[in-house]
């Protein structure tokens, strides 16, 4: 019993290869979205590697770049294929080649699936990645003689000011961290060394913040330092204090924004697998109906095609015992090339084994 | 005295008829691209109208608008007639409508041509809209609780910030102007020290925004040789910087599709000649001679403004006549 058995006239046949055609073109131009779009991911991420712990999440832009490339090189010679199906004697050129390509199809199609799925279901990796790079980013900050973190102020300050946010969590996580280089302390001042000696590591902290985490929209000259004492500042309300620094935490700016570039890359994946299965599903039909024709032989009668030829469970089962049999192709037993009635077979084993038996 | 007169036979006019065709739809796509870059100017332009005292320099992008809308007429008409051209039971019907046509062209090439030469040479005139609007909005800074000027410390803030610059004046000008409250005569609070927004985030050290002139203020500071603490680059260098280098593209952007309309309106000129010596003859393949002018320059210039100035004078003298007729039957008792 046949899943999906759709018969097929001549003129039918014609359309379905020229609309798979068409069809595949057009499947080459969103492979070429599909490559776009993961180029243009892998460049977002990478313009804010410094603050990710592990450039684990770079395997979603590398698989969309594959599979991208892959939906090129394949509806390219789908396309070819398809236009050569229209014509039963061009078909058979191709006929030997229609059953892999069908496969290469499916998988692929499955990939993008796969591709859009990942897309989604990133934003955990990415929330801890981001967590431990900009905690590790924050503590160098203000490393900026030492090679390898001397850019992490730069790079952090410009973070701040284009994502409007400060810290990692807050503001306040920068009261946790000395940023501020020994070189610009003085040492020789009682006001450091006091302040020094007060911490249990003996690190400078204040409750102040960088200049990067100022907000433009407040009404009066940026407060950076003696956060933690609002009386210490002229007429510093709740109103004031609210508008003075940028009040999201860096991770979830980040969070958010690779957050809104997934999901919309994801969704047009989506869209894009959708149309690969049509294309599939058109080109496996189109490859039975043309089977079917040289099967019967005259290329002006009608045709059946079909998705499955068995049932689903049937077909399952046929694979796996193809895929079994796979490594015993050399046995004498089942070769058919040998004219070797089965029961002599049988009683020539027996009677070695007896042999055997009496010699020992 | 003909100019640049020019033999066509007619392989020649054909091949003239198609290239034209070809030319003038390429000239429409370049007429567009004018627009387009007249609105994408005028965009800019006004992303930062606060901060410039007068939109003089709005000329520019207005003039690109309009020359590129007018290029597209001028080009779509170039079209029609070169397809016409070489069907002679078609051409004559063009007869009456090609000379105002190839005035209106030439005036709006013209126009072109003055909209790049303004691109280059509004310089001037934008530094000291800059400058003056600058100063306006540095003084109108703290004016956050006033309306009308609340969100300049916005806008100037976000300028600093996305042009890496500081106030107008370098820090050198800043020594010389500043001082403390006390000795301040117009009763300013005047400090020297920076907002936040001055800030370079490519120093190695935290940011010094207070007591910048004081060296003593901060450890291991020398305000004279500091370069990387806070942006050097003055607002208004940067800003007249960008706007002249955007300007600059499009004006040479703008000189090539001239270059290209005025040879669309050239190649018309020579084909419409062509056409017009084989009008009544039999023999539609003759060779013909194409010319530019078909007198000297002066003379076609005083020909097309000839009709101008006889409508303004014929006014003129009609009100002198009625005049002179009134007067008669006056005068005569």
């Amino acid at each position: 019993m046949s899943v999906g058995k759709v018969t097929f006239t001549k003129v039918e046949r014609e359309k379905l290869a020229e609309v798979l055609w068409l069809l595949n073109w057009i499947s080459v131009v969103t492979g070429a979205i599909l490559l776009g779009m993961g180029l243009f991911l892998k460049m977002e991420i990478q313009k804010w590697q410094e603050v990710m712990s592990e450039q684990g999440v770079l395997y979603v832009p590398h698989m969309l770049i594959t599979t991208g490339l892959a939906a090129c090189g394949i509806n390219f010679l789908g396309g070819k294929i398809c236009l050569d199906c229209a014509d039963t004697n061009k078909f058979l050129r191709w006929k030997l080649v229609m059953m892999p390509y069908v496969i290469c199809t499916f998988f692929f199609t499955a990939c993008i699936l796969a591709g859009a799925l990942m897309c989604y279901n990133i934003r955990s990796e990415l929330e801890e990645s981001l967590f431990l790079g900009l905690r590790y980013s924050m503590l160098y900050y203000k490393d900026t003689d030492t090679p390898g973190r001397c850019y992490l102020k730069r790079m952090l300050d410009l973070l701040q000011i284009h994502f409007q946010c400060c810290g990692n969590t807050g503001y306040k996580d920068w009261f946790q961290i000395q940023w501020i280089s020994y070189r610009y302390l003085d040492l020789r001042s009682m006001a450091v060394v006091d302040r020094l000696r007060n911490n249990v590591e003996g690190k400078f902290l204040m409750d102040s913040v960088p200049f990067s985490c100022c907000s433009p929209l407040s009404p009066r000259p940026c407060i950076q330092q003696q956060l933690n004492r609002p009386l210490a500042h002229f007429n510093f309300d709740q109103q004031s204090q609210h508008l003075n620094l940028w009040r999201k935490g860096c991770r979830q700016a980040l969070l958010d924004h690779y957050t809104i570039i997934m999901q919309s890359i994801s969704l047009i994946v989506l869209l894009i697998w959708l149309f690969e299965l049509l294309v599939l599903t058109g080109v496996r039909y189109l490859q039975t109906a043309m089977e079917n024709v040289i099967r019967v032989g005259d290329p002006e009668s009608e045709s059946e095609g079909w998705i499955l030829e068995n049932s689903l469970a049937e077909t399952a089962r046929s694979n796996f015992n193809i895929i079994k049999n796979l490594g015993k192709c050399y046995q004498v037993d089942n070769d058919p090339n040998i004219n070797v009635p089965a029961m002599i077979a049988e009683q020539e084993i027996h009677s070695e084994q007896v042999q055997v038996q009496r010699t020992s | 005295m003909v100019v640049m007169k020019m033999k066509f036979p007619f392989q020649k006019r054909v091949k003239l008829a198609q290239g034209l065709w070809l030319l003038s739809w390429c000239a429409t796509v370049a007429g567009a691209t004018t627009f387009t870059l007249g609105c994408l100017l005028k965009t800019e332009l006004r992303r930062r109208a606060e901060v410039m005292d007068n939109t003089d320099i709005h000329v520019v992008p207005n003039t690109l608008m309009i020359v590129g809308l007018a290029s597209l007429g001028i080009n779509y008409f170039a079209s029609k007639i070169c397809q016409d051209a070489l069907d002679a039971g078609r051409f004559p019907r063009w007869k009456n409508f090609l000379k105002p046509y190839f005035a209106v062209s030439c005036f709006f090439t013209v126009l072109m041509l003055l909209s790049v030469i303004m691109s280059y040479a509004m310089k001037g005139s934008l530094e000291s809209s800059l400058k003056a609007g600058l100063r306006n909005g540095i003084r109108f800074y703290k004016d956050t609780d006033t309306p009308g000027r609340c969100f300049q410390k916005q806008n100037i803030d976000r300028l600093q910030m996305e042009f890496r610059v500081l106030w107008k004046q370098r820090l050198q000008g800043l020594i010389c102007s500043f001082s403390r409250v006390k000795s301040n005569v117009d009763g300013r609070y005047l400090v020297d020290g920076v907002p936040f927004s001055c800030c370079n985030p490519r120093s190695p050290r935290p940011c010094i925004q207070y007591h910048l002139t004081n060296n003593s203020a901060h450890y291991n500071y020398d305000y004279l040789t500091e370069e990387l603490n806070i942006y050097l680059r003055g607002c208004r260098e940067a800003l007249v910087h960008y706007y002249m280098g955007l300007m600059n593209t499009i004006g040479a952007g703008v000189l090539s599709i001239f270059i290209l309309q005025g040879s669309v309106l050239v190649s018309l000129r020579f084909l419409q000649t062509a056409m017009e010596a084989v009008a009544g003859k039999e023999n539609t393949e003759i060779e013909t001679e194409g010319y530019l002018l078909e007198k000297g320059v002066k003379d076609t210039i005083m020909e097309y403004l000839d009709p101008v100035l006889k409508f303004f004078l014929l006014k003129n003298g009609g009100k002198v006549e009625e005049g002179a007729a009134a007067d008669k039957p006056a005068a005569v008792p």
